[in-house]
């Protein structure tokens, strides 16, 4: 298959090109069109990857059942981030927040965002993944400084400091792992390339590969936001634009994990090695209760839901650090549901904060009365993510919780708690957002809800019944993961 | 190796872990870029010395990246920058140099500590190399914690990348070493002096992140 047929290359190409492109245009009209067709290519490329893979695996790049999954999900949230986007940023120029200059400016930065973050996925070099997740980190940063105020100076400023820090700890933990690589596997690429690290890693010295995991943990937990390493994430999600929060949150915070994940592989071939599980535990459980607490001071709404996402990621790390079949299957289909979740969720405050403009949850009263569509959806949404039947939430959360009481009660307890006390939080801001007293501007919604009602279809629908395929297929990535 | 490589390549490494304590201490910005500078040229005499003993030229690629780029150019540029804004008199009160160079001290020991210890499965070389790179890091670490004022932290930010390239060449063979070294460079330059420090300028004219710290996201 010529190489421009090639989905593999696809994925990759056509947000660079698409970037390319989008620095030349002036009118934001086209460029938004543009960002949401290279969006919309780039999904359709990861979906023909679901059946057709490369014969030979090439050098750099890796097509497996585990990252594949990684790959659908984050070109979907692409494309819906996008067409919500293109809504979001019209509004945006017609009040003066943004200049056409600077939307040249963010959707170049859209579409390379979304290349990096492919690649990251894509890649079978740890140095490269290193390098792509780099590259995604700081054009988020330049993003969540775009609007130039104080707050998101301050934001972007905090996000340089303690991203930089993440990304020295785990380039520091990459190196290591080759150094103990390269006694066993000799010189050059196959010392990086996950398939020869993961086959050798039983010879591997297991002192050394201990330190680099905890390294590499370190690093990416700073990237995936795992307490105590998340200072940046509730002023990058506050400050930045509300397509970029969602993007964040639904999306790097995911690439991050998986990164953590491949690791975690290389790990379980050497049965010499600590056990990367309970340090995973850990920080999972130390995210889930520390976020929930936190929730109840926040006040204003994407900081609330930048702390609710700090508290997924936790139970996400929690899952996939107690291992096996179950948890590892409800790591997996929680990361899915809470993507979809929480982007479309940060579509809905984008749409809330656009009409009562402010981002204030005391001054947001009354949706359901003002705006019945957007309130609604925006209760379902936050019932969704909360963990309440029927939504997918609920589902993963489930597994995790009843595997967790499987084998470990006493942490199981913890983590109920931690749910509980930020299912509470959840309720009290919603009932004050949703209900009562409709206050502010009460001008009707004029921007398409289409992406929420996507994506709160689709964890309905995962809520309810789950296809057989799906199943099959996280099943398998379950096992894979050890 | 002979003995004589072996040594060179300590000496200099070693060298690199000092010039980061005389950073940590340091409280006027012009003494601090020229220990970055004079620490970048000694990262680049050391890369070249590795290219040397490893047979490996391309090495000299990232050689010649740290000695022109961040031993020149970042440096000249940042002179100008701090003179533009007129923050070139300005003493910096670092808290507690006594504290801070005793954890400095506490860093490096624990980094000998346990690198030391840990890499007895890999070559001689590359283990002290990694040594005293985890220093480097570390020690960049601290300086970007204990500092408050923007061109600190930056110049804190690129001695933790020079002890990463340090560790990346010390691994024999490891690929990307160039394509990193460039990315992060060209990335620094970018982010770094044409961004953040200018708007940080037209805002609150001042590069004191403190004042940053005031406009907490936080309000009631």
């Amino acid at each position: 298959m010529s190489a421009i047929l090639n989905p593999v290359a696809a994925v990759l190409i056509v947000p660079l090109a698409a970037a390319f492109v989008l620095v030349l245009i002036p009118g934001y009209r086209v460029a938004a069109w543009i960002n949401v067709a290279a969006a919309f290519l780039t999904f359709a490329a990861a979906l023909a990857l679901l059946v057709w893979r490369p014969a030979a695996p090439s050098r750099l790049l890796l097509v497996d059942d585990l990252n594949i999954v990684f790959i659908v999900l984050n070109t979907l949230v692409g494309f819906t981030t996008s067409v919500f986007s293109s809504g979001y940023i019209a509004h945006e120029l017609e009040i003066g927040n943004l200049k056409p200059a600077h939307l040249r400016f963010y959707h170049a930065m859209y579409q390379i965002l979304m290349g990096a973050m492919n690649l990251a996925l894509l890649t079978s070099i740890t140095g490269l993944m290193w390098v792509a997740i780099e590259l995604a980190t700081l054009t988020t940063i330049l993003m969540v400084g775009i609007y130039r105020t104080h707050e998101a100076l301050e934001a972007a400023w905090k996000y340089f400091i303690l991203g930089s820090v993440g990304i020295a700890l785990a380039l520091f933990g990459t190196i290591l792992v080759y150094s103990v690589a390269q006694p066993v596997v000799g010189n050059g690429l196959p010392a990086m390339t996950w398939s020869t690290l993961a086959a050798h890693a039983a010879r591997f010295d297991p002192t050394i590969l201990n330190i680099a995991f905890v390294f590499l943990l370190l690093g990416y937990g700073t990237k995936a936001g795992l307490v105590p390493l998340h200072a940046w994430l509730p002023d990058a999600h506050a400050e930045g634009p509300t397509p970029i929060s969602a993007v964040l949150s639904g999306l790097l915070l995911n690439v991050a994990i998986y990164a953590i994940l491949r690791f975690k592989i290389v790990l379980a071939h050497n049965p010499a090695t600590i056990a990367p599980g309970p340090l995973m535990m850990a920080l999972g459980l130390l995210s889930v209760v520390f976020a929930a607490l936190m929730l109840y001071r926040r006040r204003d709404i994407k900081r609330f839901f930048a702390y609710s996402s700090i508290e997924h990621m936790g139970i996400v790390a929690f899952a996939f650090g107690l291992g096996g079949p179950l948890a590892n299957f409800a790591g997996l289909l929680h990361m899915a549901m809470h993507s979809l979740t929480k982007s479309g969720i940060f579509f809905a405050v984008g749409h809330i904060t656009r009409i009562k403009n402010t981002q204030k949850i005391g001054a947001i009263t009354g949706l359901t009365t003002s705006h019945p569509v957007l309130g609604w959806i925006f209760v379902a949404s936050v019932v969704a993510i909360a963990g309440l039947p029927p939504f997918g939430v609920f589902t993963s959360e489930f597994l995790v919780v009843s595997s967790a009481f499987a084998h470990r009660p006493l942490l199981a307890v913890l983590l109920v708690v931690g749910l509980l006390v930020s299912l509470g939080a959840l309720f009290l801001r919603l009932n004050s957002i949703a209900f009562g007293e409709p206050s502010g501007d009460t001008s009707p919604d004029r921007m398409s809800a289409l992406p929420m009602v996507f994506h709160l279809g689709l964890v309905l629908m995962i809520g309810i019944f789950i296809p057989g395929p799906i199943v099959s297929w996280f099943q398998h990535v379950a096992g894979l993961l050890g | 190796m002979s003995t004589f490589a072996f040594d060179v390549s300590h000496f200099l490494a070693g060298s690199l872990v000092l010039l980061s304590f005389f950073l940590l201490y340091q409280d006027r910005l012009p003494p601090l870029i020229n220990i970055f500078a004079a620490q970048s040229l000694v990262l680049a005499v050391s890369i070249a010395w590795q290219a040397q003993t490893q047979n490996a030229p391309h090495l000299l690629v990232t050689a010649g990246i740290a000695l022109c780029f961040k031993s020149i150019v970042i440096p000249f540029v940042l002179y100008r920058l701090i003179r533009d804004l007129r923050i070139h008199r300005t003493v910096e009160t670092v808290v507690g140099i006594g504290p801070t160079m005793i954890a400095g001290m506490a860093l490096v020991g624990l980094s000998m500590a346990l690198m030391m210890r840990a890499t007895s499965g890999i070559a001689d070389l590359a283990r002290e190399d990694l040594a005293f790179s985890l220093s480097v890091i570390l020690l960049g670490l601290l300086m970007m914690v204990t500092r408050r004022n923007a061109v600190s932290q930056v110049i804190g930010f690129m001695s933790i990348e020079n002890g990463l390239v340090l560790a990346a060449t010390g691994a024999k063979g490891m690929p990307f070493v160039v394509e990193m070294s460039v990315a992060f460079s060209v990335l620094i330059a970018l982010i770094v002096i044409g961004i953040f420090l200018f708007r940080i300028r037209e805002r609150f004219d001042t590069v004191d992140v403190a004042i940053l710290d005031r406009f907490r996201g936080e309000r009631p």
